[in-house]
């Protein structure tokens, strides 16, 4: 899975699954806020990372992720893809 | 002792997804009853059930407040909505005031099964994620009204098996009575999934008339085979009579009474004493004689024993006075932890337009309901006086006595 792919499935699942608007969504934009997570959000964070990429996540590995650019790059690392997106 | 009101009812069954509905319905004599041939593949002895779609509340409620909710939720949101808009109190109200909620609930089947195959298969608890517990919990109902209306009074909920419903109304009413609450919304929900009555049907209590599914609940009818499950919701709105007139709201009926027994026998059959001593500490709590009683929605559910006891129960108290009697799960089916509620709601609508629903399917009595004066067609009749009754497994027994409001 390249890059491109790895953006457009956790758009698609933050879409779908958390029903963020797509235009809220950008590099620079801050993931928690704009998802407006509480404690229980992370879990279905966890469940839906390993639905869609097969890694399990602690939610302690949250807490380096600000922006939507951090998560993409954080679910990139997980998977093994070194480039930069 | 304050004077405790119905000012909202709600309504989300088998018959109707409103009170418009459910009410056309109920004068018409129209079964909500099919055959799902899914539950025979599954191994269910009868296919028989109360069949109604789930509400789509995409766009009505945000996602946190909806992935909470299994379905008999999801009923039982519908169903407040309806009886808040009837009782004409907005949220703002709510916010304001310290509204409380007693549900009747007793399971939430599908979703315990559909978490724990989840954790089974993934070995690991978190990936049943976050919504699961919360609707796992017998007290979802409560918890999920509670938050989304934000309420401030008392909040827990009522599990007494098929008398959940009742109960629920006759502990709000007590509440209210005794000054403890000013308004509390009651309710039963019941869902009605596939994993919902399974091990209920493995007792072979359910109906297996499946030729003609609308004619299988027949309570009182000598050839009644067993009951048809089904579910949904409904809500039912007590207020103080002094808090209803304070805010104008439209007054429905008053309850006037609430009797409860336990049968203290057999784990599921029923007896006659358990719900005699139930129908007359509701009219002493209602402080009238049984010949003011104008109808009476009998719990009867199509079982042969359960129809027989009633009959021989209400012919006790009643015997003399014989007032109308009918089941509405005729054609709603038995709605179980939801029944209680639902048919106050069915009683309150018909108080409110002159007639008696018909117990339908019945064509030829046994020699307990021949004891009966069965309303089987429909009825014009203004009705004054009302009488619910609830009975439920572990031999748990509500009356509830309802007083038409003439405004």
């Amino acid at each position: 899975m390249n890059h491109t792919e790895i953006i457009a499935k956790i758009n698609q699942f933050l879409v779908e699954e958390f029903e963020v608007e797509v235009e809220l969504i950008t590099p620079e934009g801050n993931l928690k806020e704009t998802l407006n997570m509480d404690s229980l959000d992370y879990i279905d964070l966890v469940v839906v990372i390993e639905n869609n990429f097969g890694f399990k996540v602690m939610p302690e590995d949250f807490s380096g992720i600000t922006t939507f650019q951090d998560f993409y790059d954080y679910i990139a690392m997980k998977v093994g893809t070194k480039e930069t997106v | 002792m304050n004077r405790v009101v119905i000012t909202g009812i709600g309504i989300y069954s088998c018959i109707g997804k409103n009170l418009d509905e459910v009410k056309d319905s109920l004068y018409q004599g129209k079964s909500g009853i099919v055959l799902d041939p899914v539950r025979k593949k599954f191994g269910y002895r009868s296919g028989l059930t109360g069949y109604l779609d789930k509400p789509n509340l995409k766009g009505v409620l945000d996602r946190r407040s909806r992935i909470m909710l299994p379905e008999q939720a999801e009923f039982a949101y519908v169903s407040t909505v309806e009886a808040l808009q009837t009782a004409r109190m907005e949220q703002d109200y709510l916010d304001d005031h310290e509204v409380g909620i007693i549900f009747g609930n007793d399971s939430s089947a599908k979703a315990v099964i559909d978490s724990t195959d989840t954790i089974r298969e993934k070995v690991d608890t978190m990936m049943a994620g976050s919504a699961a517990v919360f609707q796992n919990l017998n007290s979802t109902v409560n918890m999920n009204l509670s938050t989304i209306f934000r309420l401030k009074g008392v909040n827990f909920t009522i599990s007494a098996a098929c008398a959940s419903g009742s109960h629920s109304i006759g502990i709000g009413y007590f509440l209210i009575q005794q000054g403890l609450q000013e308004c509390v919304i009651c309710g039963g929900a019941q869902e009605v999934n596939l994993y919902s009555m399974g091990t209920f049907d493995a007792l072979g209590a359910f109906s297996i008339h499946e030729d003609e599914p609308t004619k299988a609940s027949r309570p009182f009818d000598r050839s009644r085979d067993g009951l048809v499950p089904s579910g949904g919701a409904a809500t039912v709105i007590l207020e103080s009579l002094e808090s209803a007139q304070k805010r104008g709201a439209p007054i429905l009926a008053e309850v006037i009474g609430y009797g409860f027994s336990s049968n203290g026998a057999h784990i599921s059959n029923p007896s006659v004493d358990g719900p005699v001593r139930a129908l007359k500490k509701s009219l002493q709590n209602a402080r009238i004689s049984a010949g003011e009683v104008d109808y009476i929605n009998a719990h009867a559910t199509s079982t042969p024993s359960g129809d027989a006891s009633e009959a021989r129960a209400i012919h006790e108290v009643f015997g003399q006075t014989k007032p109308l009697v009918s089941s509405t799960k005729s054609m709603t089916g038995h709605e179980c932890w939801m029944a209680g509620a639902s048919e106050v709601v069915y009683s309150v609508l018909m108080m409110k337009n002159d007639f008696i629903a018909p117990n339908i399917n019945f064509e030829t009595p046994d020699e307990d309901s021949a004891l009966l004066n069965l309303a089987t067609k429909t009825t014009e009749k203004k009705l004054n006086t009302v009488l619910s009754n609830s009975f439920g497994f572990g031999g748990t027994n509500s009356s509830l006595v309802l007083r038409n409001w003439k405004n």
